[in-house]
């Protein structure tokens, strides 16, 4: 594990919580998925939990971030709570967008979080925007860009990381490289490096190990604060890996990647173990306490889950609300 | 009254706003020292200032994601897209992300975004910058559409728009930034979904749109050295749509006529076509009638374009027609 960043117990145990609340929600989902209590289907971000957590504990709660279709990682650490994300992906009322967006398009504003998108790389250049506000209104809000290997063949990143570096926007993108474009390697997908993509606009571009909830954390903690004082934007690469397929219903997926390989990954390089080891061996946490609390999160996620499947859906006379900020129902 | 340019209206009631709030600011190519190629900007950045009056690359997808994402976070931003034509590149920011934020996150986000544009024809600027793309928009759930017909509707749409917390896009006819008209000295906004009954009338409604709403008028000159009394009618917006205006004047004339300058199949003619034959049918004494621009792509050639877009002579033939009962596309 790399050097601790933070200085207390209490943040380092919030940091563990938090990923272990990512896998937890993300293996109920599964089984909702599985069990065909959700409708649809979702991406799921097991594997990838310190990429987020170590980002969004260096934010704060006015900080804004955008997301991707394999975003409930974000949301979580970002300080979502389960019930009202469980009752979104159950298209319920009380869900985080009354139903209306659903795994792909959950959004908590009022924990900066401006939403998970469905098309690869579309909030890229919302993410800018919101730094662009930000620095237009004097604030020294930073905004967060996670997005996805794949997205990187975007033309739009191009685009929008020349302006944030010509109007040095507190802008941070982050790229999770998981190894794959959906269903096909990264190597076959981008040419020559990623990092030198965001150096090629005079942008500081970092490559860090994604499965190192500290490292993640102590890089990010220190753009975060460059940023504020306006020596954004910034890179970075988090090299990780998504222990699911491309979404749920991805189960046989040997033509484009070895289960020795998923279990290398998950065996040797899961970053919820490695830290869980690290809290053990630093004296911060017994075994016993990190039992303990892995058994009350699990527990917390049954009880969303239990609630969300027991929730209201939203009543149908809410079809044609939400169309327009002024027009209670845009069909009357 | 005074009188001031279409183009003077706009800038005016863009100063007027930025003065008023400070979060509106402008985003686009060559809008800060170029004041556009049409000049409608010039002078704002004096003003503003570069933060406020912003230039950008030539990248349209990128400046209007960067404005979907600042309205979404307390600013309202105006969009400067130098031709209509350029709609296309930002169809995803417009149509997949501005249009459908609010609704997909059950009301708790909003994007006051406003994109202004233009349309038009007939200015020999060939198939990339002469098309009029409104009714592509229109057709999106989630997005406001505005066409002022005028100075005096430019200035208090524009107004109207910035202020509104909904994405907005609004299309200016380009051919039209010199043409003066009476302008109030004091401040005025035309609300949305209100429209303007130009000219009252007894035999024919025809309704026309941005560019279309002079052919309209110079038609029913045509026709009142005839005889024949026609209303005219300018939606001004087409979303949100005054239906009860439209449908009213139909009731009253029996025979319309819908007029626009975009492409004729699946367009705004279809729509309000579609609208009068099924909620006033019955007070119907002929077709609704659609001329829109020709489905072509514009040509370059003067000889071409010129008979691409509906006139005052075509909209006065038609009229004629369906006054006197035939049915001009009987088989």
């Amino acid at each position: 594990m790399a050097k601790a960043p933070k200085q207390n117990a209490e943040d380092y145990l919030r940091m563990y919580r938090q990923m272990v609340r990512i896998r937890t929600f993300e293996d109920n989902a599964n089984q909702l998925y599985l069990s065909a209590k959700m409708p649809g289907l979702t991406h799921m971000y097991s594997g990838e939990e310190a990429v987020a957590v170590g980002i969004c504990e260096a934010l704060r709660v006015t900080d804004k971030v955008t997301s991707t279709h394999r975003g409930h990682g974000h949301c979580v650490a970002k300080g979502a709570d389960f019930k009202a994300m469980f009752c979104e992906l159950l298209g319920k009322e009380e869900g985080y967008c009354r139903g209306k967006g659903g795994s792909m398009h959950i959004a908590d504003q009022s924990n900066g979080n401006l939403g998970a998108n469905a098309i690869v790389g579309g909030s890229m250049g919302i993410a800018t925007g919101a730094a662009f506000s930000a620095k237009l209104l004097g604030k020294d809000d930073v905004t967060v860009c996670f997005f996805g290997d794949g997205a990187t063949a975007q033309g739009l990143w191009y685009e929008v990381m020349n302006m944030a570096a010509l109007w040095k926007l507190p802008v941070i993108y982050a790229c999770e490289n998981n190894g794959y474009s959906e269903y096909t390697r990264t190597e076959e997908i981008a040419a020559g490096s990623i990092t030198a993509r965001a150096e090629a606009f005079g942008i500081e571009a970092h490559q860090v190990d994604g499965q190192d909830v500290l490292a993640v954390n102590a890089l990010t903690d220190g753009l975060v604060a460059r940023a504020r004082k306006g020596e954004g934007p910034f890179f970075i690469e988090l090299k990780t890996y998504r222990y699911h397929g491309h979404h749920v219903g991805d189960i046989n997926r040997e033509y484009y990647r070895s289960k020795d390989e998923e279990k290398d990954w998950k065996e040797n390089r899961d970053p919820i173990v490695r830290f869980r080891g690290w809290l053990v061996s630093e004296g911060v946490a017994s075994e016993d306490e990190i039992e303990a609390m892995n058994a009350e999160i699990k527990e917390d996620a049954s009880a969303a889950v239990q609630y969300a499947l027991a929730a209201k859906y939203p009543d149908v006379s809410e079809v044609d609300m939400h169309v327009f900020t002024d027009v209670e129902h845009a069909l009357a | 009254m005074r009188e001031i340019t279409l183009s003077q209206a706009v800038n005016e009631a863009l100063a007027e706003e930025m003065r008023r709030d400070e979060t509106v600011f402008i985003i686009g190519e060559d809008v800060a020292e170029a004041g556009t190629p049409f000049k409608v900007l010039s002078g704002l950045v004096e003003e503003f200032g570069t933060s406020r009056v912003v230039d950008t690359p030539i990248a349209e997808p990128g400046f209007m994601g960067i404005a979907v994402g600042a309205a979404m976070t307390g600013t309202r931003p105006v969009v400067d897209l130098m031709f209509g034509d350029f709609i296309y590149l930002v169809m995803d920011q417009l149509c997949n992300q501005a249009a459908k934020t609010h609704y997909m996150s059950g009301g708790k986000l909003s994007v006051p975004l406003v994109l202004r544009t233009n349309l038009g024809a007939t200015r020999r600027s060939a198939a990339q910058h002469s098309q009029s793309l409104h009714a592509l928009v229109a057709h999106i759930p989630g997005l406001k559409v505005a066409l002022p017909s005028s100075a005096y509707e430019a200035k208090g749409l524009m107004k109207t728009a910035i202020r509104d917390n909904n994405p907005v896009v609004i299309f200016e006819d380009k051919l039209m930034y010199q043409d003066k008209a009476p302008v109030p000295e004091e401040e005025y906004l035309i609300p949305f979904g209100v429209a303007n009954v130009l000219r009252e009338g007894a035999d024919i409604t025809l309704i026309g749109t941005s560019s279309m709403v002079q052919v309209c008028a110079k038609a029913a000159d045509i026709l009142a050295a005839e005889g024949i009394s026609a209303e005219v009618i300018d939606p001004r917006t087409i979303v949100p749509l005054d239906e009860a205006a439209l449908l009213a004047s139909a009731r009253k004339t029996s025979r319309v006529i819908v007029v626009d300058e975009g492409h004729q199949s699946f367009g705004v003619t279809a729509e309000i076509a579609s609208r009068i034959n099924e909620k006033a049918f019955y007070h119907l004494d002929a077709p609704v009638l659609r001329m829109g621009a020709m489905d072509v792509p514009v040509p370059f050639s003067p000889a071409l374009e010129d008979i691409t877009v509906p006139t005052p002579e075509g909209v006065a033939e038609n009229a004629r027609k369906l006054v006197r009962g035939e049915l001009i596309h009987a088989a």
